[in-house]
């Protein structure tokens, strides 16, 4: 083998009670790659991106992230990532450079470095001259912002990117994508991510793979992928693979746990 | 240390930026001092209990410090509401770390708002017997305050929704403060409500108070002091088990 796999997923699965949102997976991701991770809605992308950080436990299946297990060994898993969340996740009674700088704290940055640092990411978000503001007088788009610039503060081993530039602009969306380049060329961190926009994926990722109702239809690098469809584009492979159909997101983990809960407590009655 | 540090911070910032927050929570008590203090005062004096504002204060006070404590579990849901609570929780460090940084946080607030109570009180007439005793009056308020921000994070713990958090809280701490003393001496009450008041934990917090600073305690300051002190240490390791198996 040429290189090491950092990320190891074996016949992963997560049921919450009847509903199967991911459905015994296994995939692997090289040290040092960029791997995306794509889905329609709902297909089961974010319920996989939180057993992979420790947030969820898996129902069955194993995951090996860095050596270690994230439901054994949680804080070393946690020590070996980063991650930019696909929901907000900042504190907005805060500043922009208080959220930077505690994120720093928690992560054992020492000052020196995090000072720097910080100006640095501020900077390439152009959110420099807000950093003495509370993060809830920003815009979404510059919430956004933030909260990637927050994610790549640490420089993780491995970089989990959950739909990062989601309602960004073109301008902001090149500049963030070469920077994550440019971390994974310069550090060798790994990337994982989601994103609804195949060409980002197509200019970006190494391999690819493709899940659907929670089970991963297909591995490949995007070349592979357009060629196993007949298509031109990741776009075309995207639609060719699962089809044409809109899907409604499927509520979050938590809705469905209590929608589950109230069914439940009505049929007890 | 320094992610409890931190985390401490972030609420006592939060709190200090909430100006509505501060004068808010200053009503109820404000209310209690015209109503009860002032309402039952006279009828108190004539039943032979000398200055009724004397007897209360320490239990408003503890009142505050009680609603303010155990509502700051609130806090957890809105974390988990707005995202924040996930940044902590996948972050490398101990949950133990976190639920000490947001408690000791919680608490702070709380005692931070007993004192400006305290200061109302002085306001409204209440006068402590000695001053040197302030000092160990702020112990038995740091213990109150612990106690209850690490039961309100207990149960926020568990509890997804506001509003199940909130009638849950207003279920347990309504009894716990009308049952504790605050508002009538323990004295030559019905058997039953004694023995509630002696199982109930606020009541030794009350007594502390009022045993530093009017000098008149039930149980006996070091009864209340051990007695509060047993119960901080186990609800803080039921809330750090409880935190501990977050998951979102």
């Amino acid at each position: 083998m040429a290189y090491e796999d950092i990320i190891n997923v074996t016949e992963l699965t997560k049921t919450f009670n009847s509903f199967t949102a991911v459905d015994h997976i296994s995939f692997s991701v090289a040290a040092g790659e960029i791997f995306a991770f794509l889905g329609p809605n709902g297909a089961g992308k974010s319920t996989t991106i939180n057993m992979l950080t420790t947030l969820l436990r898996p129902t069955s299946g194993k995951i090996i992230l860095n050596g270690y297990d994230p439901v054994a060994t949680p804080h070393k898993v946690r020590q070996s990532f980063g991650i930019v969340f696909q929901d907000p996740s900042l504190d907005e009674d805060l500043t922009a450079w208080e959220n930077m700088d505690y994120h720093g704290i928690l992560y054992g940055i020492s000052k020196d470095i995090r000072t720097k640092r910080i100006e640095e990411l501020l900077k390439i978000v152009e959110l420099w001259d807000r950093r003495k503001d509370q993060v809830k007088k920003f815009s979404g788009g510059m919430k956004r912002r933030l909260e990637i610039a927050r994610g790549l503060l640490h420089h993780p081993k491995i970089l989990f990117l959950d739909e990062p530039t989601l309602g960004l602009d073109p301008q902001t969306r090149s500049l963030i994508w070469n920077y994550i380049k440019g971390l994974n060329q310069s550090e060798g961190t790994t990337i994982f991510l989601t994103t609804h926009y195949m060409e980002e994926a197509e200019r970006v990722a190494n391999r690819i793979a493709i899940i659907d109702h929670g089970k991963i239809i297909v591995r490949g690098t995007p070349d592979e992928l357009k060629v196993q469809t007949g298509t031109s584009s990741l776009e075309g492979a995207f639609i060719a693979l699962t089809g044409r159909d809109i899907r409604d997101e499927e509520p979050n983990n938590l809705e469905q746990m209590r929608m589950r809960r109230k069914i439940f407590r009505r049929h007890r009655q | 240390m320094k992610v409890v540090y931190i985390l401490w911070l972030r609420q006592l910032k939060r709190y200090f930026r909430s100006k509505a927050r501060i004068i808010g929570s200053l009503g109820q008590p404000l209310l209690f001092f015209v109503a009860l203090g002032f309402g039952f005062g006279p009828i108190y004096t004539r039943a032979g209990g000398g200055d009724y504002i004397q007897f209360l204060a320490p239990g408003i006070v503890t009142m505050s410090i009680l609603f303010t404590a155990t509502f700051s579990g609130i806090e957890v849901l809105w974390d988990r509401r707005f995202g924040f609570l996930k940044e902590t929780l996948v972050a490398p460090v101990s949950r133990l770390q976190i639920m000490l940084g947001r408690t000791f946080g919680g608490a702070t607030v709380a005692v931070v708002q007993g004192l400006i109570v305290f200061l109302l009180s002085v306001i409204v007439g209440f006068r402590p017997t000695n001053i040197s005793m302030i000092p160990l009056a702020l112990i038995y308020m740091i213990l109150i305050a612990i106690t209850f921000t690490a039961l309100g994070t207990a149960i926020a713990s568990f509890i997804e929704d506001m509003q199940g958090f909130q009638i849950i809280i207003n279920f347990l701490i309504m009894p716990l403060f009308f049952l504790s003393g605050a508002l009538f001496p323990l004295e030559n009450l019905p058997k039953a409500v004694v023995i509630i008041s002696t199982i109930n934990p606020l009541a030794y917090g009350v007594d502390g108070l009022r045993g530093t600073l009017i000098n008149m305690a039930h149980f006996g300051l070091t009864t209340d002091f051990l007695v509060l002190g047993c119960i901080a240490v186990f609800v803080l390791l039921a809330g750090a088990y409880l935190f501990s198996k977050i998951e979102v």
